[in-house]
């Protein structure tokens, strides 16, 4: 079966190369080995059918191009033809050096989605006569993985198409429906994001895939947007990703027990011995950082680091009481 | 994908590629594509049955075998492989630009050159971008160093203990994960396999002495992320205000249950006490522990003993001159 099957396929692809006229089902039947029945049978001519249908889905499940179209005004059903300029790789040429990055590329992928992908393209481009040596490795060795979202999500922005999505932010309670024309997808620091026009914010937005909750659901038409020129969707990710740089004009110091406070001594702006000169802007948030050390370290000034380090540490007191403890 | 789909695209390809190859051994094309011998035999005669409508002896395609060699001599329309699929493009397209952004992986003006040939026959735009803005000469130090297979001498932060230890380690891999790079060695402080993180290695110095883990050091099998959170780590409890509810999501945790309040009560494996204490101490009281009692306790201790120096420390500028 598997050996015929394959067989008709092949044919069935050479034929619709071969013609500039659409064929029919009816003319494909009478020329494609494997086809052959008693149109004036029904239950032949329905085998026919499913047959030539599983066909042609296989066909299109492999990226076959398979046009439907009548050649004159006068054809009654749509036929078939394969056009050889949507169906060939374009001609490409790669320097030895290139060709060696490809085939590193092709191996980083961890997903086994994309890892298929990734070297049944491979396939393709060494049968363009590339020469790629599969042993070419990498010193390094990269954990490259996506979300589930990043399908849909890619083959949205390709059909330029509309998308909503539930999509959780961590400080509220609910997830929230989202619109977005999608320009693009981003990783970034290893998270991927996809960035694109909010449209009930009506602004540029960019949304972390991890966050999206359930499907994302294509709405509309393809091509139903276009991509802003000139944007950078990196630079977008950065912006939403790292806080803006604030001018850090506060000075801390802080006391640190000998041997202790590590982290705190990396990242000083000045160390004198045990004493360490902190930068920061927020002192809130400075004194999370220093609460984190505990007693080995205190801070000696100014007093808004020290008070707000002070009620860090109450709450957390208050907080871990172990109730044995209250007991007694 | 069904196997004959499969073997279709195989088929489809074969051509293409043997043209490219005249009087290619089929050993070497078997092992290059993959498959067996056999395989590529049986692939070859069913493509000889195989033509153009008509069939005849000018429609089929056709080879000339030379011994233990073949060229093809007639692809009946079949000569080019089939265009890239999107998800095929997209692979590449990804895989190409993560390619660029690794640290000293490669001359990013080759990565590039490919990127723009295999975007221009794929017709994929600039729809997918990929940034890893991270220490990139820390990074490239160690790579160099690992491809030069020598033992290293590093001064490294361990964030978990707040320490900083002098070790000798013996490369095994380097590898990115979440968008950071990180060193597997064996470590002979710790005579165990180690993973380090390339931005806390705060010195380090390339041995003359070549690299020599025990055979049986070998690197973890890890997935996709850096640490693997294993059932026999301690699970603790924690109620986590709104403030803070990025650690459930920064962290894997084993449950999530929001609270009437808009608390969230969140039960994750810790990599060990010391390190949940270190976490809670430093989230500026947004989160409070449940369990272990041994958590909770050192977490209360702690503070305590920090508030008890403040009382017997006065302010600087409390002091008089």
């Amino acid at each position: 079966m598997s050996r015929t099957r394959t067989e008709r396929l092949v044919n069935l692809v050479i034929c619709l190369l071969s013609t500039r006229r659409f064929l029919t089902a009816a003319q494909i039947a009478q020329t494609v080995p494997g086809y052959e029945h008693d149109p004036s049978l029904p239950k032949d001519h329905e085998a026919f059918q499913r047959k030539f249908e599983r066909d042609k889905a296989e066909l299109r499940m492999l990226g076959v191009p398979l046009e439907t179209g009548t050649s004159s005004v006068f054809d009654a059903e749509p036929g078939y033809r394969i056009a050889q300029r949507d169906y060939a790789l374009p001609e490409v040429e790669l320097e030895p050096d290139e060709a060696a990055a490809v085939g590193i590329a092709a191996k980083l992928w961890r997903d086994a989605g994309l890892a298929a992908a990734a070297s049944s393209g491979l396939v393709k481009l060494r049968a363009a006569g590339i020469d790629v040596d599969p042993h070419a490795t990498l010193g390094i060795e990269p954990q490259m993985s996506v979300e589930p979202a990043f399908d849909p999500v890619t083959a949205a922005v390709r059909e330029r198409r509309i998308i909503n999505f539930d999509y959780q932010v961590p400080a509220e309670d609910a997830p929230r429906t989202r619109r977005l024309q999608p320009w693009g997808a981003v990783c970034w620091r290893g998270r991927w994001y996809v960035v694109g026009h909010d449209l009930d914010r009506r602004a540029a937005r960019c949304f972390r895939l991890s966050r999206v909750v359930g499907k994302v659901r294509a709405a509309g038409e393809p091509g139903a947007f276009s991509v802003p020129e000139g944007v950078d969707l990196i630079d977008h990710v950065a912006r939403f990703s790292t806080a803006s740089p604030v001018e850090r004009t506060g000075r801390a110091t802080v006391r640190l027990l000998p041997g202790r406070a590590n982290g705190i001594r990396r990242r000083a702006d000045r160390l004198e011995g045990d004493v360490a000169t902190l930068a920061y802007s927020d002192p809130e948030h400075l004194a999370e950082l220093l609460a984190g050390y505990g007693p080995d370290l205190v801070v000696l000034d100014p007093p808004e680091v020290r008070d707000a380090v002070v009620k860090v540490l109450t709450n957390l007191a208050c907080a871990h009481t172990v109730r044995s403890e209250v007991v007694a | 994908m069904t196997p004959s789909a499969d073997r279709l695209g195989r088929l489809l390809n074969l051509v293409p590629y043997l043209l490219a190859r005249p009087g290619i051994r089929l050993a070497d094309a078997a092992a290059d594509l993959g498959v067996s011998e056999r395989q590529i035999r049986e692939d070859l005669e069913l493509l000889w049955m195989c033509g153009l409508p008509g069939y005849g002896p000018g429609d089929l395609i056709d080879m000339a075998f030379d011994e233990d060699s073949v060229t093809i001599t007639y692809d009946a329309g079949i000569g080019r492989p089939l265009r890239l699929t999107p998800d095929e493009a997209v692979a590449l397209d990804v895989a190409l630009r993560l390619l660029a952004e690794l640290p000293g992986s490669m001359d990013r003006g080759v990565v590039h050159r490919t990127l723009a040939k295999i975007e221009k026959v794929a017709h994929s735009g600039p729809a997918i971008a990929v940034g890893m803005p991270e220490q990139p000469e820390r990074a490239e130090q160690l790579r160099g160093a690992f491809e030069r297979g020598r033992a290293l001498r590093i001064t490294y932060y361990t964030a978990r203990r707040d320490a900083v230890t002098e070790r000798t380690v013996d490369p095994l891999r380097l590898l990115m994960a979440d968008g950071r790079t990180y060193l597997e060695a064996w470590c002979r402080l710790a005579s165990a396999v180690r993973l380090f993180r390339a931005d806390r290695i705060d010195e380090l110095t390339e041995l003359d002495e070549q690299a020599d883990p025990p055979s049986w050091a070998v690197p973890a099998e890890r997935g996709t992320k850096a640490f693997q959170l294993t059932p026999e780590l301690p699970l603790i409890t924690l109620l986590i205000q709104r403030p803070a509810r990025w650690v459930a999501e920064y962290y894997p945790c084993e449950s999530v249950e929001p609270q009437p309040n808009g608390d969230w009560l969140v039960r994750m494996r810790a990599g060990d006490l010391a390190w949940a204490r270190r976490l809670l101490l430093g989230l500026g009281g947004h989160v409070t522990a449940l369990g272990p009692p041994e958590l909770v306790s050192s977490i209360g201790e702690a503070a305590r003993q920090a508030l008890a120096v403040y009382e017997a420390e006065p302010a600087l500028s409390a002091r008089p001159e």
